[in-house]
């Protein structure tokens, strides 16, 4: 369920690598605007509006951290960080700071669109579908999440994450599992991913993130539902 | 018979031994806390020491110095009793010089005798007493020296006089002799000097009885005070010993505690030093190499900031332009088909080069990372089948490419370990591409098995196998068996590398074996916690079905490379089976690095 013409926002500083991804996505059918410097990032982000960004996270001025966590806290918009770095330290600190996927430089074309389009892609809803998970309910077609009539705010991703889980609450999901389900990975190991956002979530939707009630972790194997 | 008794003996034995066991695993258990005490405490075994040592001299000192005064004191006395006697006999000799011994009057006479010498003239000299103290006298008509016979009469106590002294006198001489006699209930000792005495007819003998009550009363008092006083010693001994020992052990016990401080890595620790003895002078040198190791630790974490930096700079420097290269050349291949045909194989070759540069760039920054002691793991428990299944699954299109068959032999429940997950995926994917480069399309087998303390994957392929020696190869830094060979999976040369300390840091091991024409076999272990220590292995290494020695690595049962000796190179003496001809090609192992992690 790609939209047509997509528009991503390119954070990239170096020049050639900010063109070239521009001309791969626009190949692959995106709309591209690039901007080079961290703190022109957000003002791009209310004038364009885009349906995603890709952050390159060295930026001049201002951290791809930094710009991360501006943009959460307006916005629930994919992003997808692109980093020089592989350390664990340093994915775990970019993805903790709100991205939603992250790619090592260099990526591989084929894959970069693929999890752009990944991210863009939404979970088909029923019409007026309602699911219950812990003490939450979920209003599917809405993208809402309330517990005893208050909305949390969640971003897609986190969304994706927490219905994937209350569609099938009978199920254990692998890490593995949760990774081609919600990010659209096909054999991927990082695992790392999943237990970060898993975290983010919780710490939005648990009334105790210690005592998880609403994603409970199997261990070894992975995660589950809460009995509603 | 002997075989019965010492049966017999034997049965008493062991059922006095049976009814003994409590206490003597009690005795043994008081020596071994005794043993223990001994052996931790400098001061105990100090002091103790000294109160031996001392006790002896003290003893010794005090048996010599007894031993002198009572000589003394017997020779004082036995001089004055000499003289006394000499007194004595010209007394009595003034006395009997009339008397015929054969005459009816002789007893009388004796009496008289005697009684002048127990009670003395007071108006005459008085010998009696002087010098050698009160005594019994002893007079008896036991015959004279020409051998005629006495007629034994006497006065005092003879019975008390020994035969020996009696003999002696009786011959003529002066004698004396120190005796036990009984004086109604006590034994006394006494000093019996005997001597011969003149009477008219013939010689008599007079003997003195001293007793010897009061030497034996001023020894006795010696004695005690000797042993209160050298008990009041040794006391003193030990307390002063142990206050000496204190001064020392004290400052000792201080420095061990800073030194195992220091080792637990408190490298602020230093020790107090307080004027300029030696326990200064030792502190002045701790704290001088505590110091100094400081230092050098400090520079090698400055070199391991410098590194990690280093190797970010590196893979941001070279990424980001890598990046552009990458989609450029990823968009020249997709529509190869737009360019001229001549361009078409450059496009192809273009990208799959790309593609063994960032992962030899990728590992070369996880073995930097390595060096640099920056690699940390993060660890999760999980279920190693599901390791192994992404390892297996990254792999699979490659198996299929190159036609061979991967079977896998897993346990069906689930097996927890706390392990690195990304790690542990990189290791089983470089052992299984490994095996695909090398298994010359044969099936390649892997196995999981697990025990109690660990797991294990084994990676069996049944292509050229290794060649002796090559075992201590395979883990070195870009080596490659032949670079002639192709290399379908387009190894870096770091892989296997990569993985040993993969497998190191996990506190696990990697070990290869491998024959010429019979294939290789790489078994990884790992703790199912880090807490454990791998002693064994769940699974054997070697060839199928081989009863390996999984005990101890070190030990190989075949050419196996122990993955756990420091530098990775690990002796492998034997081959199973005696060496194999070396008429194969040498068997390349190119450790297959599949690069991104």
């Amino acid at each position: 369920m790609v939209r047509m013409a997509a528009r991503v926002l390119v954070v990239e500083d170096d020049p050639a690598a900010a063109e070239m991804l521009s001309i791969a996505l626009r190949q692959a059918g995106f709309e591209t605007a690039v901007i080079s410097e961290g703190p022109k990032a957000m003002p791009a982000m209310r004038e364009l509006k885009p349906d995603l960004v890709l952050l390159d996270l060295m930026l001049p001025g201002m951290s791809g951290i930094d710009v991360c966590k501006a943009i959460r806290a307006e916005s629930g918009v994919p992003i997808v960080m692109l980093t020089a770095k592989s350390d664990t330290i340093d994915v775990v600190l970019g993805l903790e700071s709100g991205a939603d996927d992250y790619m090592i430089k260099p990526p591989k074309t084929q894959e970069l669109v693929a999890r752009l389009r990944a991210r863009l892609r939404r979970i088909d809803a029923e019409p007026a579908e309602k699911l219950s998970i812990g003490d939450l309910t979920i209003d599917v077609p809405g993208h809402q999440v309330s517990r005893d009539g208050e909305q949390i705010l969640l971003t897609p991703l986190e969304f994706d994450l927490l219905l994937a889980l209350a569609r099938k609450p009978r199920q254990v999901f692998t890490r593995e599992v949760l990774l081609e389900q919600v990010w659209g990975y096909r054999h991927a190991a990082d695992t790392r991913l999943v237990n970060v956002h898993v975290q983010r979530l919780r710490s939005k939707i648990e009334r105790d993130p210690e005592h998880p009630e609403v994603v409970l972790t199997v261990r070894g194997v992975g995660y589950k539902a809460g009995i509603p | 018979m002997v075989c019965r008794e010492q049966l017999a003996v034997t049965s008493l034995a062991g059922r006095a031994t049976d009814a003994l066991r409590p206490v003597s695993e009690a005795i043994s258990e008081l020596a071994t806390v005794a043993g223990a005490t001994w052996r931790r405490s400098l001061k105990i075994r100090v002091v103790s020491s000294t109160v031996v040592l001392s006790s002896t001299v003290v003893l010794v000192l005090g048996m010599v110095l007894q031993a002198q005064l009572a000589q003394r004191l017997i020779e004082n006395k036995t001089q004055a009793a000499l003289l006394q006697a000499d007194n004595s006999r010209i007394l009595v000799e003034s006395e009997l010089g009339t008397v015929d011994p054969t005459s009816a009057s002789l007893g009388g006479r004796l009496t008289t005798a005697v009684d002048r010498l127990t009670n003395p003239d007071p108006g005459g000299t008085g010998p009696t007493t002087a010098g050698a103290g009160a005594y019994e006298p002893v007079l008896v008509d036991g015959g004279g020296l020409s051998g005629e016979a006495g007629t034994g009469q006497k006065i005092g106590p003879l019975e008390d006089i020994p035969a020996v002294l009696r003999s002696a006198v009786e011959r003529g001489a002066l004698a004396h002799k120190i005796i036990t006699v009984r004086r109604g209930p006590i034994m006394v000792t006494m000093l019996a000097v005997g001597l011969p005495v003149a009477s008219a007819g013939r010689t008599m003998q007079l003997y003195l009885l001293f007793p010897l009550t009061a030497e034996q009363r001023t020894l006795t008092l010696v004695q005690s005070t000797l042993v209160v006083g050298g008990l009041v010693l040794l006391v003193l001994v030990a307390g002063i010993a142990s206050l000496v020992t204190r001064q020392v052990v004290v400052p000792i016990r201080q420095a061990a505690e800073v030194a195992e401080r220091f080792a637990d890595g408190h490298l602020e620790e230093r020790m107090p030093v307080v004027g300029e003895d030696d326990i200064a002078r030792l502190g002045t040198s701790f704290n001088e190499m505590a110091a100094s190791i400081q230092r050098q630790i400090r520079q090698l974490e400055e070199f391991g900031e410098l590194q990690r930096g280093f190797t970010s700079d590196v893979s941001h420097e070279l990424r980001t332009p890598l990046t552009t290269v990458r989609v450029a050349a990823d968009l020249l291949y997709e529509s190869r088909d737009k360019l001229h045909p001549v361009l078409h194989r450059p496009a192809e070759l273009l990208v799959r080069e790309l593609d063994r540069f960032e992962a030899l760039l990728a590992d070369l920054l996880e073995i930097s990372r390595v060096d640099a002691g920056v690699a940390e793991l993060h660890l999760e428990t999980v279920d190693v089948r599901a390791t192994m299944a992404s390892a297996v699954a990254a792999v699979r299109a490659v198996a299929d490419r190159v036609g061979t068959p991967l079977e896998i032999d897993q346990p069906d429940e689930e097996v927890f370990a706390e392990i690195d997950p990304p790690r542990v995926e990189r290791i089983v994917r470089n052992l299984l591409t490994n095996a695909l480069d090398h298994g010359e399309g044969h099936p390649v087998r892997m196995t999981l098995a697990a025990d109690a303390d660990a797991v294990a994957v084994l990676v069996r392929d049944h292509g050229v196998g290794l060649q002796p020696g090559q075992q201590e190869l395979v883990f070195t830094r870009f080596w490659r068996g032949d670079p002639s060979r192709d290399r379908r999976t387009g190894g870096t040369g770091l892989g296997l590398s990569i993985s040993l300390e993969d497998a190191r840091l996990h506190g696990g091991w990697l070990q290869a074996w491998g024959e010429p024409g019979r294939g290789s076999a790489f078994r990884l272990t790992l703790p199912r916690s880090p807490d454990v220590e791998l002693t064994s292995s769940p699974l054997p290494l070697g060839p199928d079905g081989a009863a390996q020695n999984t005990r101890d690595p070190r030990v190989p049962g075949g050419t196996v490379l122990d993955g756990t000796v420091s530098d990775g190179v690990a002796p492998s003496d034997a081959v199973p089976g005696g060496a194999a001809p070396e008429t194969d090609e040498p068997d390349p192992v190119v450790p297959a690095g599949p690069g991104r992690q």
